[in-house]
């Protein structure tokens, strides 16, 4: 009986297994395939000759790897900038409506946003915001606000209280505490949270593809776009590539993100 | 005091400066526009729009987004009793670290995924004529409705599960145990006794998907080609094509609403039971 049990519970992972993993296989499949049609169940010929291609100086890829990265990074500034002195005030100092405000910063992850983005457009289209960095960066930088405001709330309200008035009672003026006591303990959970908003500007979609147009195209826009013209190729080794930081970055963000932090999110 | 407390707003006003500008103005806007024309004169054309062209569209629209949502909250719920009640530590172990690789992927990235997989010469179709499961000619490409609940469902069960099985751990076991002693299966178990007492994150992580899905523009444009279509994929056409923000401003207005009679149901069912959270 035993055997037979655990016979059958394998089974059922295995098609698990195949139905979560044989998209990604199937992807990588294409990234490497230089000839595949129909009726052949595998690549014809593999190679890397699309990889060539890809990161060819004059290809677009590169161009939009660099956006992408530059968004992310101006993003994850921005991000940082409003959301140290936010969570710093949410974490330890008195605020009238509280949770009122903690849930303001949900809300543009909470609501279907396709409405807000093409609205977002003709604003800016109007402020010659559209197509330009600037503001995609700032449309990212709303979106993410839920991850740094919350991470960043959190990890302050982690460090230990007494170590803040331990160097104020040696004479240290607020300021100075914060910046040579609290921010550094804080530190782990500031960048957890500056890992999360760079996948999430990394990765975004939907608000770039209506307020980056037509002049910026990130490298989740440049896959769909080679997806839609069907060029497989193209868009699986873009894929491919847009896999890699977050399989990284989920890797070591346990690290940075403790325990006793993450028990403090959203609280 | 009264400065200090001035002070730490100050410190929170750059924040939430951004949310008000670049998401509560935004949303006025959008609600303001469904009933406006391009001249800003008052009209009800957008929604006389929307019904008479976009109504299978919500309908398809709100079919394929709860079955989808059904499904993820069993799915979730099958991984998170795998992962309490299984008894095979290797069996266990390579669940919890096979279950979450979707919610590492962009939904963008899932999109293009199922493109491939479930194409009809995708490698799902081809597995299954290898083994024999069916014949060459019944393959059949599943991009399309059925594409977009597999994509959902793929990418957002990871996230569902990660909430659920942790809810399922943090349980005290002794009920379990107790169930356990007096014969249980497993299934009833769960069913009976894990189930309910997780029914709070379970509700949540629903309505949150639900939302998500809802937002979702990428997959169902690259996985769900033809019509019906989902009011995501209208919105978009609507502003592409034909500049026409009032229609497309009263779609976003249906699907708010959607999002927002599931939240409602879900507060007034929690308020009932006298647990608001």
């Amino acid at each position: 009986m035993k055997p037979l049990r655990l016979g059958l519970q394998g089974l059922i992972l295995g098609i698990a297994a195949f139905f979560i993993l044989g998209p990604v296989v199937n992807l990588a499949l294409w990234a490497v395939a230089e000839q595949w049609f129909f009726p052949h169940k595998l690549p014809l010929v593999y190679g890397f000759k699309y990889w060539e291609t890809v990161f060819r100086p004059t290809g677009n890829a590169v161009g939009s790897l660099v956006t992408s990265i530059l968004i992310a990074l101006w993003t994850v500034v921005a991000c940082l900038a409003v959301s140290i002195p936010a969570g710093y005030a949410l974490a330890r100092r008195s605020l009238p409506f509280r949770a009122l405000l903690m849930l303001a910063f949900l809300l543009p992850q909470a609501f279907p946003s396709v409405a807000v983005y093409i609205n977002v457009a003709r604003i800016f289209y109007s402020l010659g915001l559209n197509g330009t960095i600037a503001g995609v960066v700032l449309v990212h930088t709303v979106h993410a606000l839920v991850y740094s405001v919350w991470i960043t709330t959190a990890a302050f309200a982690a460090v230990d209280r007494d170590l803040e008035s331990a160097a104020r009672d040696l004479g240290a003026a607020p300021l100075r505490v914060f910046m040579t006591v609290t921010l550094p303990l804080a530190a782990p959970g500031v960048i957890a949270s500056a890992i999360f908003v760079f996948l999430e500007s990394l990765d975004e979609f939907t608000g770039t593809y209506f307020v980056g147009v037509p002049d910026v195209t990130t490298l989740p826009l440049l896959m769909f776009n080679a997806s839609m013209q069907g060029n497989y190729q193209i868009a699986s080794i873009t894929a491919l590539i847009l896999l890699v930081p977050s399989i990284a970055f989920m890797l070591v963000v346990e690290r940075f993100l403790k325990a006793d932090v993450l028990a403090k999110v959203g609280a | 005091m009264t400065e200090n407390r001035l002070t730490n707003l100050l410190l929170v006003a750059p924040a939430l400066l951004l949310v008000v500008g670049l998401f509560l103005y935004p949303l006025g806007y959008s609600v303001a526009g469904a009933f406006l024309t391009k001249d800003g004169r008052g009209t009800l054309e957008g929604f006389l729009n929307v019904y008479q062209l976009y109504s299978t569209d919500i309908l398809f629209t709100v079919v394929i987004i709860g079955i989808a949502t059904i499904l993820v909250g069993l799915a979730s719920v099958a991984i998170g009793g795998f992962l309490v009640l299984g008894t095979s530590p290797v069996l266990v172990g390579f669940l919890k670290w096979l279950y979450r690789w979707p919610l590492f992927i962009p939904f963008v990235v899932a999109g293009q995924c199922m493109r491939a997989f479930l194409a009809k010469n995708g490698l799902m179709n081809n597995t299954f004529v290898s083994l024999g499961l069916i014949e060459p000619l019944q393959a059949q490409s599943l991009l399309d409705w059925r594409g977009v609940i597999i994509a959902f469902v793929w990418k957002q069960t990871a996230f569902a599960a990660l909430l659920v099985a942790g809810a399922m751990a943090a349980l005290d076991r002794s009920t379990i145990e107790a169930a356990q002693d007096m014969g249980a299966s497993r299934p009833r178990i769960l069913v009976e006794i894990i189930v309910p007492q997780i029914r709070q994150t379970l509700a949540v992580t629903l309505v949150l998907s639900f939302v998500t899905m809802l937002s979702v523009l990428s997959v169902p444009m690259m996985v769900g080609s033809g019509t019906p279509t989902m009011i995501t994929v209208d919105m978009a056409f609507r502003i592409n094509s034909y500049g026409d923000y009032t229609t497309a401003n009263a779609l976003g207005l249906v699907s708010m609403v959607l999002a927002g009679s599931v939240a409602w149901i879900y507060l007034r069912h929690s308020l009932r039971e006298g647990q608001p959270r």
